[in-house]
């Protein structure tokens, strides 16, 4: 069976962003970026049930800027076989991606789409609902253990009290948590190989999709700082702080 | 105007997160209600009937609500939405789950975890792991927001008299079924709304260490929290993780213990009140947003604390 799998480029995790100071947005020129970390192991996923023999073979997409190529490549060099781009240099919000990968899944028909439960720029933990609603689809969010057999998945979910399990018919809609998998490394033959792998080009039009934002960003700021406090030299001092000066205890 | 807030709970009582969501409502301002949708869940629509603010109450009672699964309740949600202006849910991972399945079916774009109300269509949120504080404005008919619940102070939960009026759910979508959950069971107060908390980081060194954080946990009355790489290491169970892509955090007092502070983590906890760090590191980031730090060793630390408490 198909899988596809959604990767988005953004921010890498290790950059310290900064917002730019006429308040319009952060600063991304000259910053190095990166395949969103929790897309990363979505690939990583559909990748280990190649390997397992349950996929036969694993379509990544992306929606975006001319460089989300660039992602593509990383997606193709883990082990995706071919990849998609809807290329577009408007601003996209989840709405909008889960339209275009809805377009994308009704041409490719997978039985199964992985995506990261969130981006670590906006953080908004959406796309992959809004797909499994679009198409109509079940979805299991915040996935820490997949187990696909019998035109079912199985999945196991990261929630606030602990851990849940839930079945799927398929197709369906997965998200991933942190502790899915732990992405491979990605080889330099792996890298050359993806070179050489389809990575087809398309326009949001060309799949009938109306991108436009819903929501206008009016200002983007610094969160206010907290001050660093003191140093106290041992436990009793700091319960006496904690008594006498915060009132906390 | 009316709002809808939908109801955290466990079909018996209302979570405390219903009650910051319903505060972040009456932010926008309007009659508020507030669905229950579940299974045999007539104690959580009482509840709900009493929580200060709220004009009324759905109450949709179906088997195939019992246990949340977001394919039946988005689709109950997106229905009833229309007779609305918004449509809130906390920011846990039900709402989380739930609230997008049900914009996406309206046709609307989610506003994902506010923490401030500017005016009915205008909202702040954190981005970038809350680092940047993004002001967005809405232009759908009706708005869907999920709410951070550390953003707004709840309102009581008693003091209301609000009418229950049963609603008719959809038929079961038979899309997906409820295998099993192991839900973590602890006498100790909830993480999210915990008066206190006491986190432990890489530098607990195990899992069999953590057993060292329960005496000072147990005489604050508080919460026990991690870092992710203490969760990642195995040492304790991933729903202890504070931070970007775990719990979020804001009690009056957060003790962080052998946690360096990474930016991840402090995302999850840095509105807390007052903020204890005690770690050997004195480089440690986390020493930059504590208001009072200990230099040292925290198998020696700890215990000290422990006996300075009990003076």
């Amino acid at each position: 069976m198909k899988a596809l799998v959604a990767v988005k480029r953004v921010i890498d995790y290790n950059v310290k962003v900064r917002v730019k100071a006429d308040g319009t947005g952060v600063e991304t020129a000259n910053v190095k970026m990166s395949m969103n970390p929790f897309d990363e192991i979505a690939v990583e996923e559909a990748v280990r049930l190649k390997e397992a023999g349950v996929v036969t073979e694993i379509v990544a997409v992306s929606a975006g800027v001319q460089a989300c190529q660039e992602t593509l490549r990383t997606a193709l060099a883990i082990g995706a076989d071919r990849a998609i781009l809807v290329e577009t240099d408007a601003e996209l919000q989840p709405l909008a991606v889960a339209k275009l990968l809805k377009a994308l899944c009704e041409k490719e028909s997978p039985q199964l789409v992985i995506l990261g439960k969130q981006a670590i720029d906006d953080d908004a933990n959406q796309t992959g609902q809004m797909l499994a609603a679009l198409l109509g689809w079940p979805q299991a969010t915040f996935a820490s253990k997949v187990k696909v057999e019998d035109g079912k998945a199985t999945v196991t979910r990261e929630v606030d009290g602990g851990l849940e399990t839930i079945a799927l018919k398929l197709p369906a809609v997965v998200t991933t948590d942190l502790r899915l998998n732990e992405p491979r490394y990605v080889t330099l033959p792996n890298i050359m190989k993806a070179k050489k792998k389809s990575l087809e080009n398309l326009k949001p039009d060309a799949l009938g999709v109306d991108v436009k934002p819903r929501l206008a960003t009016l200002k983007v700021v610094e969160p206010p700082k907290r001050k660093a406090g003191v140093k106290v030299p041992d436990a009793k001092a700091l319960v006496e702080k904690l008594r006498n000066e915060a009132k906390v205890i | 105007m009316a709002l809808l807030v939908l109801a955290e709970h466990d079909n018996k009582t209302v979570k405390k997160a219903t009650l910051n969501t319903v505060a972040a409502a009456q932010k926008i301002g309007g009659d508020i209600h507030v669905l229950v949708a579940g299974h045999n869940a007539g104690e959580a629509a009482k509840a709900a009937a009493q929580i200060a603010g709220v004009a009324k109450v759905l109450h949709a009672d179906a088997a195939q609500l019992g246990e949340f699964l977001a394919e039946n309740e988005a689709a109950l949600l997106a229905g009833l939405a229309r007779g609305y202006s918004h449509v809130l849910a906390p920011a846990t991972s039900t709402g989380k789950d739930i609230m997008p399945r049900a914009a996406a079916l309206s046709d609307a774009q989610q506003i994902s975890e506010i923490v401030a109300v500017e005016s009915p269509d205008t909202f702040v949120r954190p981005i970038y792991a809350g680092n940047a504080l993004a002001t967005v404005k809405s232009s759908d008919a009706i708005k869907f927001i999920t709410v951070r619940t550390t953003g707004f102070d709840a309102v009581a939960a008693s003091g209301g008299s609000a009418a229950v009026e049963a609603v008719q759910a959809p038929a079961d979508t038979g899309l997906s079924s409820f295998v099993g959950r192991e839900v973590a069971k602890s006498e100790r107060p909830e993480l999210t709304s915990a008066r206190v908390v006491v986190s432990g980081g890489r530098g607990m060194g195990s899992g069999e260490n953590f057993k060292l954080l329960e005496p000072l946990a147990d005489k604050l009355n508080a919460a026990m929290g991690a870092s992710r790489a203490a969760v990642d290491a195995g040492f304790v169970p991933n729903d202890w993780q504070v931070g970007q892509t775990g719990k979020i955090v804001a009690p009056e007092l957060y003790v962080a213990v052998g946690i360096s502070g990474a930016i991840q983590h402090l995302a999850g906890m840095k509105d807390s009140r007052v903020i204890v760090a005690i770690n050997k590191d004195e480089e440690a980031p986390i020493f930059q947003v504590a208001d009072y730090g200990v230099v040292g060793d925290l198998f020696q630390v700890v215990p000290q604390l422990v006996e300075e408490l009990k003076k």
